[in-house]
């Protein structure tokens, strides 16, 4: 496993074992995730690479029988140590689902809950400027400009993660986390996501799962392979899928695995 | 190298659809030039006018290589090797497709040579045909086992025709010399010797895509045959 050091490091994880109970499912993982490029976390199903993505906001800490073990840091704070407020993380750390998952309030109130709680707007005024500013990033601010109070949940299902996504960057994260933020969309509004991930890169360290193989070549700028809970092979996204150095990774990438 | 095949087996009989193209290709552009140094050394017109017409099957299957890689691109977004094998069998495909010309490129100069007698280039002529035979039989053969080493072993071979060629082209030098009469026909046999070092230098570009496309890794710089009398031959 070679590990790829970068200038712009902005979190770390290093031999991190997560059990479920008495069950590993994440077995000594080390990788670095920077700034400057989206990272892809592919495999089979059952893999780990979603439970490896919820260690990195502590979004595990919701289970009961999990447990977390290593060291994984954000800006080289260790994220696990005591002293870490969880809901401040989050909100540094943030996290797109699956299923799109709207408030079942207005698009408006939806994007405005977390700076609200996080006490990130002063005024009405300052609040719509965040409100415009998020959905501006997240592409959907066309869109819905004329219908702010309408309830989220009757947005299309690729506008209402689009939504989450300008949700997450309300708060004004330096992390965001996406499992597979476009397995219920379909290919145009999965292409609006891919476009919009792109012009996050950058400004946001992005991670994203998904099952999707195409998709990981086309967002990513660097790949990890989670086979069996271990990261088999993590690189350039253009090597991985060229010219992988491990079988597994080359069996499971030309759909030849199992 | 493939240990297993894929789970959509659709996608296992479109490579192999794929290959057995490249190799009926490789086939016909092998027998190609045996046919075409034979029909040379027999001084016969018939046959040679047979390999012109054959070269048309060879161009076929190519566009139909091309289509079947356009599909499977396409269709079956192949990765990692995969991706390299279908693009090489692409490349591959193109440079048979080009040593079928230089076959019937010689079939076309045996009419104006069966005019001229027999020269001592001819037995040359043969022994190289032969070699560069060898080494398209051999290549393809390579690809077949998609086997990198045997590709490695073809690609070690073509200074062995640069020598010829460059023997060919000093006995011919002479005779040009002592009888400004052979010069035609000479000429000819010089351009023959030109097109067999050509399918040499092509069938060692094919060794390298072998290679590449079983390995991931580019095979090194080739050591070219010495050639005094063309300082930038290629």
């Amino acid at each position: 496993m070679t590990q790829q050091t970068s200038n712009a490091l902005k979190m770390t994880a290093r031999g991190v074992n997560v059990f479920y109970g008495d069950k590993q499912a994440i077995q000594d993982v080390s990788i670095d995730v920077d700034m400057d490029n989206v990272t892809a976390f592919i495999g089979p199903s059952g893999c780990g690479k979603s439970t490896f993505l919820r260690t990195l906001n502590r979004m595990n800490d919701t289970v009961a029988s999990a447990r977390v073990e290593g060291q994984i840091t954000l800006d080289g704070e260790d994220i696990y140590s005591s002293g870490m407020d969880v809901v401040q993380l989050r909100a540094r750390v943030g996290m797109v689902f699956q299923k799109p998952n709207p408030f079942p309030k207005s698009i408006y109130e939806n994007v405005a809950y977390g700076p609200r709680i996080h006490g990130l707007a002063a005024s009405k005024a300052d609040m719509d400027q965040v409100v415009e500013k998020s959905l501006r990033r997240a592409g959907l601010w066309e869109e819905v400009k004329d219908r702010l109070t309408e309830s989220g949940t009757a947005l299309s299902g690729g506008q209402q993660q689009r939504l989450c996504i300008a949700r997450a960057i309300a708060v004004d994260p330096e992390v965001i986390l996406m499992d597979e933020p476009c397995s219920a969309l379909d290919p145009i509004a999965t292409a609006k996501i891919e476009e919009l991930i792109h012009e996050l890169r950058g400004r946001y360290a992005i991670v994203i799962v998904t099952h999707n193989m195409q998709q990981a070549a086309r967002v990513s700028q660097k790949t990890a392979f989670f086979h069996l809970g271990t990261l088999i092979e993590y690189g350039e996204t253009s090597e991985i899928f060229t010219n992988p150095r491990e079988t597994r990774t080359k069996d499971y990438i030309t759909g030849r695995y199992g | 190298m493939a240990t297993t095949g894929h789970t959509v087996k659709a996608f296992d009989e479109d490579l192999g659809e794929l290959r057995a193209f490249v190799s009926e290709m490789g086939g016909r552009a092998e027998a190609a030039i045996n046919e075409a140094v034979a029909a040379l050394i027999q001084r016969n017109v018939d046959a040679a006018s047979k390999v012109v017409a054959n070269d048309k099957r060879i161009d076929e299957i190519e566009a139909e290589v091309e289509r079947l890689v356009i599909r499977l691109i396409a269709l079956r977004a192949p990765m990692a090797d995969d991706l390299r094998e279908v693009l090489a069998a692409l490349k591959i495909a193109g440079v048979i497709e080009r040593i079928g010309d230089y076959a019937k490129n010689i079939a076309k100069r045996v009419p104006v040579l069966a005019e001229e007698g027999r020269s001592e280039a001819g037995t040359l002529l043969a022994a190289m045909g032969k070699a560069v035979e060898a080494m398209v039989h051999d290549v393809l053969d390579a690809f077949a086992a998609r086997d990198p080493q045997a590709a490695a072993e073809v690609w070690a071979r073509d200074k062995t025709i640069d020598d010829f060629y460059n023997s060919l082209f000093r006995t011919l030098l002479t005779h040009m010399m002592e009888n400004p009469h052979s010069i035609t026909a000479a000429t000819h046999l010089l351009f023959i010797g030109k097109n067999l070092e050509r399918i040499g230098d092509h069938a060692t570009n094919i060794a390298e895509m072998i290679y590449y496309a079983s390995t991931g890794q580019q095979l090194g710089e080739r050591t070219r045959g010495a050639d005094a009398f063309a300082p930038d031959a290629n």
